[in-house]
């Protein structure tokens, strides 16, 4: 296989992890936050992020030089940062916090891997060209990051990808994105921030080889001071309650008493 | 195509069997209640936990019992865990495995077994597991090349032949010959019995007398072990599936050899040595066992609570009832106490093989304990489930009836109760032999 004359790729995925979608959440006794004593696992969206990028270098078939995966959270967060190693990541950056530090809000998270994004390009072998990253993280879900990456950078943004091609030597990407009503195909030039969405690809399993390679692939430490960021939150949670509970309907024993009670309730045929 | 239910006491969706074979990113609510404390395990046995379930969800409930009454090989479960490498945990690296250790299998078997896939599941892979332990050891590198690599990636499948109708648990008594020939090659005739997956397998690991009892010394001399092939087209083999309890997924048989011709290279070790080779395995085996049982019995216990708590009789759950409840928390302790017992047993076999200072028999006393107390305690979240569900324990469909039947197995195999106990009885008590 004869490497293109221009620069290889890098690829760079956020990931979060966040409490798993199976479980139930649950508010806690000090109406605070969520009980996050359950199990967490990556973001699904991520999930998605990270089987993109690593079908990308299936496609392009040695075009892309590395994938990087960085993750911002407590130490068990590295937990995730395997899980994306083995998916077939190469390597990674874990960006610390202490167990006790609040969640980071989407700006504080885009300002770090602004910061990241412009570390790698002091690097040896060129820097980022492509953040793939999910559309939101099913926590809080801001869905807010990659579009105030991309702004931070001002680089294009392909948000909600449902297709994404890139051409490696023409650095340049045709994504097809998921909008209300329909989809939209867009072209943008590299360097680009895309976010997927659900319909992008279905994410493999670690394979059980992949999983023991993983714990041999280098994952960096570092602190938001490394990276000269601050991840005070700017908003303050108040309190956290639970939905009300759902009153169960009436039954009604006709069409006819149907029809009546939703003539009272306001309802009218058009 | 829609399948027929039985008329539910409960809210259907609360347990749709098919909620777990759904896309792992579809966004299911539906809680995963694990009873298992998961506190003490390793973060590579968690991980081995993690990946096998992910791999697991894609086979439902539904798909064993149909499996179990079509009495159909779950031939895609089999490939569907080959192609991510976990054939191939306990197996060296340099074969293509991942070097793991009994600790790992042992959590990946349970895994399987409580995913809902029972011993049907674990019995379609866990010989793929143990009984190429020995080959790895002990086997050439022509051996190992040719072997191996096709057993991890799927392709072949392995069967374990030491059971004989004559010889069950006085294994030195087997009557199977493998008469050597003028050109080294052998011929094997005799009988096996309980032969798992004899039916599926390419490849049988076989144990056969190669000098008659009375010519040697010691009557553990004179067996010998053979890797050879399952030809169907050859004359001299033949075999026929077993009608059993449960488990029916998965074949077992009986397989007669008659002059079957087998090349001078199958040969595992040394001719006559084949016996302590294959001792090498069966505390491995013990330890997968007790973990298959542990996973079966937490499976149980899990759709027992999970009906106890849901089934209203009285206008309140049943599960409010102590006469349920208390036997299903006591059938928890068990399991969990069986469960620190399978582990400690795991972690011995695996610390033997570097540490000098951890007898041999220390880990034969470990095994074996671990498979009788886990498959008590399997049995009796087993039988305990089915009596919770009341008249849907005995529906197919509930699926604890299955696990019922199939409880029954490490109660029995590899090795009954009874033997355990004589074994404990005279190597840790030190009483008399009484056999």
């Amino acid at each position: 296989m004869r490497p293109s004359a221009a620069r290889l790729l890098n690829i760079l995925v956020p990931i979060k992890r966040a409490v798993d979608y199976a479980v139930k959440i649950r508010v806690n006794p000090q109406q605070t936050g969520i009980d996050l004593n359950v199990k967490h696992s990556m973001n699904p969206f991520d999930e998605i992020a990270v089987e993109e990028a690593v079908r990308l270098r299936e496609r392009l078939k040695g075009a892309v030089a590395s994938i990087k995966v960085v993750t911002i959270g407590p130490a068990k967060a590295a937990e995730t940062l395997r899980t994306a190693l083995a998916m077939g990541a190469d390597s990674a950056v874990h960006v610390e916090l202490p167990d006790s530090a609040p969640a980071p809000e989407p700006l504080g998270v885009a300002q770090a891997l602004r910061a990241l994004v412009r570390r790698e390009a002091e690097r040896e072998g060129g820097g980022v060209d492509l953040v793939i990253m999910g559309k939101q993280a099913i926590d809080d879900d801001a869905g807010q990051t990659g579009q105030m990456l991309a702004g931070l950078l001002g680089w294009g943004q392909a948000t909600f990808a449902s297709k994404l091609d890139v051409d490696a030597e023409g650095k340049s990407a045709v994504v097809m994105r998921e909008i209300d009503g329909g989809s939209e195909e867009m072209s943008a030039r590299l360097p680009l921030v895309v976010t997927t969405d659900l319909r992008l690809n279905e994410p493999r399993y670690a394979s059980l080889p992949n999983i023991m390679k993983a714990k041999k692939k280098p994952i960096e430490k570092l602190t938001a001071a490394d990276l000269g960021v601050d991840f005070t939150p700017r908003l303050e949670t108040i309190k956290i309650t639970e939905p009300p509970t759902r009153v169960g309907g009436g039954k009604v024993a006709s069409v006819d008493e149907l029809v009546a009670k939703l003539k009272e309730a306001g309802f009218t045929a058009v | 195509m829609l399948r027929r239910q039985l008329v539910r006491p409960l809210s259907p969706c609360a347990r749709q069997p098919l909620c777990t074979s759904l896309r792992h990113n579809t966004f299911s609510t539906s809680t995963r209640r694990r009873l298992m404390g998961m506190t003490g395990f390793t973060e590579t046995q968690l991980t081995v936990r993690e990946a096998v379930t992910a791999v697991c969800s894609h086979f439902p409930n539904t798909y064993w019992q149909e499996h179990d009454q079509n009495q159909q090989d779950p031939t895609e479960f089999h490939a569907a865990l080959a192609k991510d490498g976990w054939l191939g945990i306990a197996l060296p690296e340099e074969l293509g495995g991942s070097g793991l250790g009994i600790s790992e299998a042992t959590m990946m078997m349970q895994t399987i077994a409580e995913s809902g896939a029972g011993m049907a599941g674990a019995q379609s892979i866990h010989g793929n597991v143990y009984a190429t332990q020995p080959l790895a050891r002990f086997g050439t590198q022509a051996q190992l090349h040719s072997t191996i690599p096709n057993i991890i990636s799927g392709k072949w499948r392995v069967c374990f032949g030491v059971t004989e109708p004559n010889s069950g648990l006085d294994t030195l008594r087997l009557s199977t010959t493998a008469k050597k020939q003028p050109d080294g090659s052998y011929k094997v005739s005799g009988q096996k019995i309980w032969i798992t997956c004899a039916q599926v397998a390419r490849k049988m690991i076989l144990l056969a007398r190669t000098t008659p009892r009375d010519e040697v010394q010691n009557p553990s001399e004179g067996l010998s072990l053979f890797c050879i092939d399952l030809d169907r087209t050859q004359p001299g083999l033949d075999m026929r599936r077993i009608k059993k309890m449960g488990g029916c997924a998965v074949d077992a048989n009986e397989v007669w050899f008659d002059n079957y011709p087998i090349p001078a290279d199958t040969l595992i070790g040394a001719e006559g040595q084949g016996f302590k080779i294959i001792l090498h395995g069966m505390n491995a085996e013990r330890c997968l066992l007790a973990g298959e049982a542990l996973g079966l019995g937490y499976a149980a216990l899990g759709k027992a609570a999970e009906y106890a708590r849901e089934r209203i009789v009285f206008q309140r759950p049943i599960g409010q009832n102590q006469g349920v409840a208390h036997p299903l928390a006591d059938a928890y302790m068990h399991l969990e106490a069986a469960k620190l017992a399978t582990y400690h047993a795991a972690r011995l076999y695996d610390a033997s093989k570097t540490d000098t200072t951890i007898r041999q028999d220390a880990v034969g006393v470990a095994a074996n304990s671990a498979k009788y107390l886990a498959a008590e305690a399997a049995f009796t979240a087993c039988e305990r489930a089915v009596l919770a569900h009341g008249g849907m324990g005995y529906s197919v469909e509930f699926d604890v009836e299955r696990y019922f039947r199939e409880c029954l197995v490490p109660r029995i195999a590899p090795v009954s109760r009874e033997m355990i106990l004589n074994y404990i009885s005279e190597k840790v008590l030190e009483l008399p032999r009484s056999y």
